[in-house]
């Protein structure tokens, strides 16, 4: 270990301590230090520590959700040699939203559990559809016709949501705002549900961390140092899909979370998968939850989703990233 | 991309001059034709539209309430309700068909299409803010629109010129651009207080005809008569360019003149047909290969792609309107079309190895 990497470590590590505290501290009434810790300590007698268990699955969500998000995307760019890889660019966030939609509207299927299965299985198939269409042709998978059929995939699967909300009404509501992407309506019981499955997922992709280094090399290279590419690849997509699967059916299709964490990590630690992938997690999660405080402290007393505000910081970044790629990269 | 590449003709030997003169007759003539049955499907499109519905009148009833006859009921039904429809869907058609098509001709690529590269969006972003924050008048808010849509699209145009590769770069900066603009339309549908406005957020979000007035579709009507014709008168000069530059310079075309025009005159389209009617999902994307299929290479695809733009919003919003169980906006329906399609698209290019 490095002493820079230590150093980003650490800085890492107190940016997810500080943007948590201050998801719990910001919102519509802002509290003090000690009301905090009044409030997890389970005293809620004064009015603004007991705000404070109200924001705490919140903020547990916006974690989750963003550490999800930041590993997903580390490992779809690994796994596709992309560095485009986004799970809302690859169409596989709308794919999630298009399969729990149809589960709400024409199966009647909300509880939580069903619904993050059914987000994941729209997920893979999304995902691997993209991937499908991408791949043909000359070239393989060029970030550009990923990004395009992503898009395509993305404007159909919205609109074929878009058809089923106008016509059920009774769902529009929380579809609606669902869709936009928000943490706002976190529970623990979904957090109970989603936390085992995340963390498995999480696990998986962790463990893959050298496999990804050998396969950064191209696919023959990494045969020649023994990894076994095609179950490398598909163990790695599985773990992603389940990632950004869940942490769509949680949260809504929130874009570039997934996209820009990853380059910003790499920028500071290199490209070794082993640091990639967990520092992806934190910084992810450091993202999320900041992007949710803001979107709480800029326009009170209403909010702003989260999922606007990582747009709207996630597309500039997105575009220098695309001002960077060689030419021949495209 | 295949479909407008295949309008530059790969000659494999030098033919002889007089049937190289008659092939090149025989193509205008079919283009000519193409084109008059395109006009004639919008023709016959817009008239259905104004027949079908709740109560069903006949061209006896129609054709008079359309030139200003009074009819007891139909007056009201076919005058007042569908008439300011049937318009503004055919000029929204017509406006991101043939802006659509310029954009592909101009850039050489048919993937980079106003609604793909954000100039759509740009448009939306402005519209919905002059709106529902505002509340400007819809003169003012076609004025905002364009503004919007010149500033995205010389924001994407400054962004992507560093280096070679210009065209891919610049598509990937609009899809990053669409991204960000429609957070800010989203944003601004969701918190002006009419959330529960659903004509308002479909017509931001996929682009609908419901609530069509006269005064929504005045800015339209003029600015697709002002710039439709310039934009036509353009057409020759335009296809020339697709030689490259110096071959268009070399025959006479003013390359800059005709670029700014054209691209000036092809994002005032799309910022008043958004402005009217929203991003209406793909049709700007799609008339272009759709024309460029029906068309035989050589010559320009303006007019068949803005008629094909026309055709499709007109028989979108039948379907969405009377041939389902429930009523879709326009934009949901071309949307559900248009995606397959486009896939398609993508798949053939792929396949043939076209540099993408």
């Amino acid at each position: 270990m490095s002493g820079s990497q230590l150093l980003w470590t650490l800085v890492a590590a107190a940016a997810l301590v500080a943007t948590a505290a201050a998801s719990i501290a910001f919102g519509s009434r802002d509290v003090g230090l000690d009301d905090v810790l009044a409030g997890l300590g389970g005293r809620t007698e004064d009015l603004d520590a007991a705000v404070v268990p109200e924001r705490l699955p919140r903020t547990v969500l916006a974690v989750v959700v963003g550490a999800a998000l930041g590993l997903g995307g580390a490992l779809l760019q690994g796994v596709t040699r992309n560095p485009l890889g986004d799970p809302a660019l690859l169409g596989i966030s709308s794919g999630a939203a298009f399969a729990v939609v149809v589960g709400i509207t024409f199966f009647g299927i909300g509880g939580p559990f069903t619904t993050m299965g059914l987000a994941t299985i729209g997920a893979a198939g999304a995902g691997a559809f993209v991937y499908a269409v991408g791949s043909l042709g000359r070239g393989g998978p060029t970030p550009l016709k990923l990004a395009l059929s992503g898009a395509v995939t993305a404007a159909a699967f919205t609109s074929l949501v878009t058809a089923m909300v106008l016509t059920h009404p009774d769902v529009s509501h929380a579809v609606g705002l669902w869709q936009i992407g928000g943490v706002g309506g976190a529970s623990w019981e979904q957090l109970a549900i989603a936390g085992p499955v995340l963390g498995a997922a999480g696990l998986l992709g962790l463990l893959l961390a050298r496999p990804l280094n050998s396969l950064a090399l191209g696919d023959d290279l990494a045969a020649g140092l023994g990894e076994r590419v095609r179950r490398v690849r598909l163990l790695g997509s599985l773990a992603a899909v389940v990632l950004c699967g869940v942490a769509t059916a949680l949260a809504g299709p929130i874009a570039f979370v997934g996209l820009v964490v990853p380059h910003a990590v790499r920028l500071c630690f290199g490209s070794d998968h082993r640091w990639l992938l967990p520092i992806s997690a934190v910084a992810g999660a450091v993202l999320l939850t900041a992007a949710d405080v803001l979107g709480r402290v800029v326009a009170r007393p209403a909010e702003i989703e989260v999922g606007i505000v990582t747009a709207l910081l996630g597309a500039p970044i997105f575009i220098v990233i695309v001002r960077r790629m060689k030419a021949r990269g495209i | 991309m295949s479909a407008i590449d295949r309008a530059v003709p790969v000659r494999p030997a030098p033919a002889p001059a007089r049937s190289l003169a008659r092939g090149r007759a025989a193509r205008g003539r079919r283009r000519i034709l193409v084109t008059a049955g395109l006009g004639l499907l919008v023709l016959v499109l817009a008239v259905v539209s104004l027949m079908v519905g709740r109560t069903f009148y006949g061209l006896d009833v129609v054709i008079p309430v359309v030139f200003g006859a009074e009819v007891d009921g139909a007056t009201f039904t076919v005058g007042t309700l569908r008439l300011p429809r049937m318009v503004l869907g055919l000029f929204a058609g017509f406006a991101f068909g043939l802006a659509g098509v310029t954009f592909q001709t101009m850039l050489r690529n048919a993937l980079a299409s106003p609604d793909v590269i954000g100039i759509t969006s740009g448009a939306g972003a402005a519209a919905t803010f002059a709106i529902m924050v505002l509340h400007l008048s819809e003169q003012l808010t076609a004025l905002f629109a364009i503004t919007g849509a010149l500033v995205v699209a010389v924001g994407i145009y400054l962004l992507s010129r560093r280096g070679g590769a210009v065209g891919t770069r610049l598509i990937l900066i609009g899809i990053g651009v669409a991204a960000m603009l429609d957070a800010v339309i989203a944003y601004v549908t969701v918190h002006t207080g009419s959330f529960w406005d659903q004509a308002a957020l479909m017509r931001w979000f996929t682009g609908s005809l419901n609530g069509a007035t006269w005064s929504l579709g005045l800015p339209l009507i003029v600015g697709v008569a002002v710039l439709a014709p310039l934009l036509l008168a353009l057409g020759r000069d335009l296809g020339l360019l697709r030689l490259g530059d110096d071959a268009a310079s070399a025959l006479g075309v003013r390359v800059g003149r005709t670029r700014l025009l054209a691209i000036l005159a092809a994002v005032g389209l799309i910022a008043v047909a958004t402005a009217a009617t929203g991003p209406i999902a793909f049709v700007a994307f799609l008339a272009g290969p759709i024309a460029s299929h029906l068309v035989k290479p050589g010559g320009s695809l303006l007019l068949p792609a803005a008629f094909v733009g026309a055709a499709l919003v007109l028989a979108a919003d039948l379907v969405g309107q009377w041939l389902l169980p429930s009523k879709l906006p326009v934009g949901v329906i071309t949307g559900i079309i248009g995606a397959p399609y486009l896939l398609l698209l993508l798949i053939s290019t792929n396949r043939k190895g076209a540099t993408l």
